[in-house]
């Protein structure tokens, strides 16, 4: 049994309060700055909470808006959550009538309302303060000047900044879509047929329709909102506070809702796959090559209308993207991450050579960067400009490589910083999203071209003083029992927490 | 075996290091390309519309000097200059009166001329953007310039400023108004009131932009210096990254301030890239950068390094909090990291000469290009814009690249900026343009400049290709 311990000695890094801090000197006393000082690759967006207030109608894509919001500013490291009123009325009612509960002259359901918003706004609050949220998304119709206005004196006396998302939108069609979308599978409609609910539903947005007051240019200069006109064709922007707001409202500006399908896959077998070695920059094995040539087989099987094909500068990328026989973009930014000292090792060297930096990985994948490498930290923002740019477009296929397709799958499927590392994506297969509803569908093609595993699962024990030895068999073939990788661990005692 | 036959063969180009295929199969050049930020094939004409004063030539530089920056062969064309050049002598506001014939016809006749140059940069020059800077007020303008694109196949965006504000339009006047060669002969007083006599003849035929007669053009309209923006109808992503930039861009005085880290062990040694510490003089001017920065009683001052320990340490002996960026470190030499310029021409002496063949777009083995570089900067221009006072502790290819946007330096330019060790560049917007200040903080250090060789040639003598290499241990 081989113990290793992290010199003490080592400056490279210091493992300070669960993160990994790059070249933080302890001699600054930490109280100096604030409480979030530098703990990712860039640097914080703003020490003041801030509260994304929606503003609409009834199906004007408020709930849409606010989960793709959260999902994205999460992925890009902000803390995002959504408080969904209607989730609040659910839970206090338990079971929903009809739309008589919304007329505005029903007094005993007015309290019952302001109740639960009260309610959200008081867990808004403790989200800030007791888990260290930096940005909440209040998802509800906000549709008259007095409920907004609870809300900015609620935000002033906690010293929260307000950012209002109004969707307007008047085209019939739009809203009938939505409405078919998601609200007749909402809870509210189990007990309903279609047509009734319809009805029951176009009767609600009567009851709002009539004391709506949307924001205005004129009376609501000194707010900071963006007002979103038929799903995206025109926008009108007040009073932008800061960075986080910029980057809102530029998301806001670039997604769309037009149907349209992602294929997310990884370049065919390479060579180093075949030998078990990380990184580098070969060519295809003969069996990736075979992918490539399914690959094109399959998309040409989907019929896609103006696919887009984008590609990594990676040679196993592009000689894949090539069997297609259609055109390609190659972008540097989808180059696979950066393994640094590490680049064409195995796992066994690696271990062997680099023992600490092995086991530090295992213990926060996410964070932790390769000597002279990168992190999928650092993978996920250098990915957010083609997120963005994704998010414009309309059907693409991404030939890319394991772990920037983990970052773009956690992405459409909102997986967390603990998860994404470990997400499956195995050479030779597809993986096609397609926007539905609130989520993404994935639909998984393995294109039946056998290829080797390079999956390396979550180590299972991280408690002190386990030591298993490593044995991962290189050619481990896809839809066999993949062996679970062992590492070695060391004291966590020998680690100095250092403040 | 292998079925080699479906694939093409792969070669990396040498000097940016991107795959390509072999020529053969006959499938034309650009059906490969690499990500760029103007992917479309159509060109794009910016018409700048609005009132005199309000700031319509700042934005049109102010854009081309960011989408150049970024890539994107960009060009303005200011129809007042093409007047200035009609109209030699500029008499008075009379000219733009509505009801003057003559003035009407040389006008119109201006910016067709300016139209037909734009078709030009666009259509025969490769140009992807053009800004049409004119105060473009009437709809029936408007109307022939979206004819003119049509014809020709261009995209229109229309980018309007409305501003009210006395107080802004009358810095504008005075700022950029007075000096311009049509009051050159002026007092300040004649000149001010004929400017606004100017801005008066415009005024009753203008039509700005509507949301209703207008919703399906493409536009940005700014109002009161970006309190408050309408966006209609954005069409492509350069169309997105315009509406970005500009809605991101303030007026609000400020000064960026620029320097590299202390003088590090490494380049002591002459050695290039790595991640050491600072050397005794490089503490030293840590120390006096403190002292600098405190003496300049900057407001509000953010500071930013890289993640490398030799920013990072300058930043420390300031006692100031800072931000540490990973987009601000040193440019990657790849396979030459840590190594002397001797040693890359020993090791790797082709490599070395395409470098200087093209430094731009030169991709050290693994490594990085200074073209890679801008792209990994951009975010940290969009943030320096957002941003008022800023000190940039970064390095020497990082503040090239920087200093390049803020100076509108070309891509030829670009990689032999002069910026020393121990000196700081204070930048200040001013006019249309940046004004720098440059402070040698009087601490000794070596040069790590090496200026082009002449002899760039692959074949060239090893003491030809060192010929320029600075001075070191």
């Amino acid at each position: 049994m081989i113990i290793y311990k992290i010199p003490l000695s080592s400056h490279k890094f210091q493992y300070i309060s669960g993160k990994f801090q790059i070249w933080n000197i302890s001699k600054i006393p930490q109280t100096k700055f604030p409480e979030n000082f530098r703990k990712s690759s860039r640097p914080q967006f703003t020490n003041c909470p801030t509260m994304i207030v929606m503003v609409g109608l009834p199906a004007r894509g408020k709930t849409y808006i606010s989960k793709k919001l959260t999902r994205y500013l999460n992925w890009i490291g902000v803390p995002t959550q959504v408080f969904n009123l209607g989730q609040y009325r659910r839970e206090v009612l338990q079971t929903y009538k009809n739309y008589e509960f919304f007329r505005p002259d029903n007094e005993e359901a007015m309290k019952i309302r302001r109740a639960y918003a009260s309610n959200a706004l008081k867990d808004i609050a403790s989200y800030f303060t007791k888990e260290q949220g930096q940005v909440a998304v209040l998802d509800a119709t906000n549709t008259t000047r007095e409920r907004r206005g609870v809300i900015i004196n609620f935000a002033k006396e906690k010293g929260y900044k307000v950012f209002f998302i109004e969707s307007v939108c008047d085209d019939p069609e739009i809203i009938e879509a939505n409405t078919m979308q998601v609200k007749l599978s909402s809870p509210d409609y189990e007990n309903y047929d279609k047509e009734e609910a319809l009805v029951d539903f176009l009767k609600r947005i009567d009851c709002y329709k009539m004391s709506y007051v949307p924001l205005d240019e004129e009376k609501d200069r000194h707010l900071s909102f963006i007002k979103i006109f038929n799903v995206g064709s025109r926008y009108l922007v007040n009073r932008v506070q800061d960075h986080i707001q910029s980057r809102i409202v530029y998301y806001l500006m670039n997604i769309h809702v037009t149907p349209r399908s992602i294929y997310l896959s990884r370049h065919g077998e390479s060579e180093l796959n075949l030998l078990g070695r990380i990184g580098g920059d070969t060519g295809l094995s003969s069996q990736g090559q075979k992918y490539a040539k399914a690959l094109a087989e399959f998309i040409r099987g989907q019929s896609i209308k103006d696919l887009k094909v984008w590609t990594s500068h990676m040679k196993r990328t592009i000689q894949t993207a090539e069997a297609l026989g259609v055109p390609y973009e190659q972008w540097k930014a989808l180059n696979e991450i950066d393994a640094g000292v590490c680049e064409e090792m195995t796992y066994e060297e690696i271990q062997a050579t680099h023992p600490e930096e092995f086991a530090l990985r295992d213990q926060d994948k996410y964070r932790y960067r390769y000597p002279k490498g990168e992190s999928y930290e650092d993978l996920v923002h250098r990915l957010e400009p083609v997120i963005m740019e994704l998010e414009r477009q309309e059907n693409v296929l991404v030939i890319c490589h394991q772990a920037v397709m983990r970052c773009l799958l956690a992405y459409f499927l909102d997986k967390s910083e603990d998860d994404l590392p470990y997400l499956k994506c195995p050479l030779h297969t597809v993986l096609k999203l397609t926007p539905l509803a609130y989520g993404c569908k994935v639909e998984s093609f393995y294109l039946n071209i056998q290829a080797v595993n390079t999956h390396r699962d979550r180590p299972t024990d991280m408690s002190i003083c386990f030591h298993l030895r490593l044995s991962r068999s290189a050619n481990t073939k896809v839809g066999s029992k993949s062996l679970r990788p062992h590492v070695f661990f060391f004291l966590l005692k020998t680690f100095n927490v250092m403040i | 075996v292998a079925d080699t036959t479906l694939t093409r063969e792969l070669t990396q180009n040498p000097l940016k290091k991107i795959w390509v295929p072999s020529s053969t199969n006959g499938l034309p050049e650009r059906y490969i390309s690499q990500r760029k930020v103007c992917m479309t094939n159509c060109p794009t004409l910016i018409v700048t519309v609005g009132l005199p004063a309000r700031g319509k030539t700042y934005i049109s530089k102010k854009l081309t000097r960011y989408l150049n920056w970024i890539d994107v062969p960009t060009k303005e064309f200011n129809v007042g200059q093409y007047r200035r050049e009609c109209v030699k002598i500029y008499k008075s506001f009379e000219f733009f009166r509505p009801d003057n014939e003559e003035g009407l016809k040389i006008r119109k006749q201006c910016a067709l001329a300016a139209l037909n140059d734009v078709r030009q940069f666009l259509t025969d020059e490769g140009g992807q953007v053009a800004v049409f800077d004119a105060t473009n007020t009437t709809r029936e303008r408007r109307e022939t310039i979206l004819r003119f694109a049509e014809q020709n196949g261009f995209k229109v965006f229309f980018v309007e400023s409305v501003c009210e504000d006395p107080d802004v339009i009358a810095e504008n006047i005075v700022q950029v108004k007075l000096g311009c060669p049509d009051y050159t002969h002026c007092n300040t007083e004649d000149a001010v009131a004929d400017f606004m006599k100017r801005i008066k003849c415009y005024e009753n035929s203008y039509q700005p932009l509507d949301e209703e007669l207008d919703r399906d053009l493409s536009f940005i309209k700014i109002i009161d210096v970006g309190r408050r923006y309408l966006v209609n109808r954005v069409q492509d992503h350069i169309q997105s990254r315009i509406v970005y930039y500009l809605m991101n861009i303030h007026i609000t005085p400020r000064s960026i301030y620029l320097c590299r880290h202390g003088e590090s062990d490494l380049n002591i040694k002459g050695r290039i890239g790595g991640d050491s510490g600072l050397s005794a003089r490089g503490k030293e001017f840590a120390k006096a950068l403190g002292q600098f920065i405190q003496s300049q009683n900057i407001r509000d001052l953010k500071v930013w390094t890289s993640q490398m320990k030799r920013t990072i340490q300058t930043a420390e002996a300031l006692g100031v909090p800072y931000e540490q960026w990973k987009a601000l470190n040193e440019i990657d030499a790849g396979v030459c990291e840590e190594l002397m310029y001797e040693e890359i021409q020993q090791k790797y002496p082709l490599e070395f000469a395409l470098r200087d063949q093209d430094k731009y777009r030169y991709r050290y083995p693994k490594g990085e290009s200074y073209e890679d570089l801008v792209q990994r900067l951009e975010p940290v221009i969009m943030e320096l814009e957002r941003q008022e006072n800023v000190l940039v502790i970064c390095h020497q290819a990082v503040m090239r690249c920087l200093l390049a946007y803020f100076l509108d330096k070309t891509a030829e330019e670009l990689p032999y900026l002069k910026c020393a060790l121990h000196t700081v560049l204070k930048l200040t917007p001013m006019a249309y343009g940046c004004k720098v200040e440059s402070v040698c903080l009087n601490v000794d250090a070596v040069n790590t400049h090496r200026d082009r060789p002449s002899n760039v040639d692959v074949s060239r003598l090893p003491e030809e290709a060192l010929l320029t290499v600075p001075d070191h241990h």
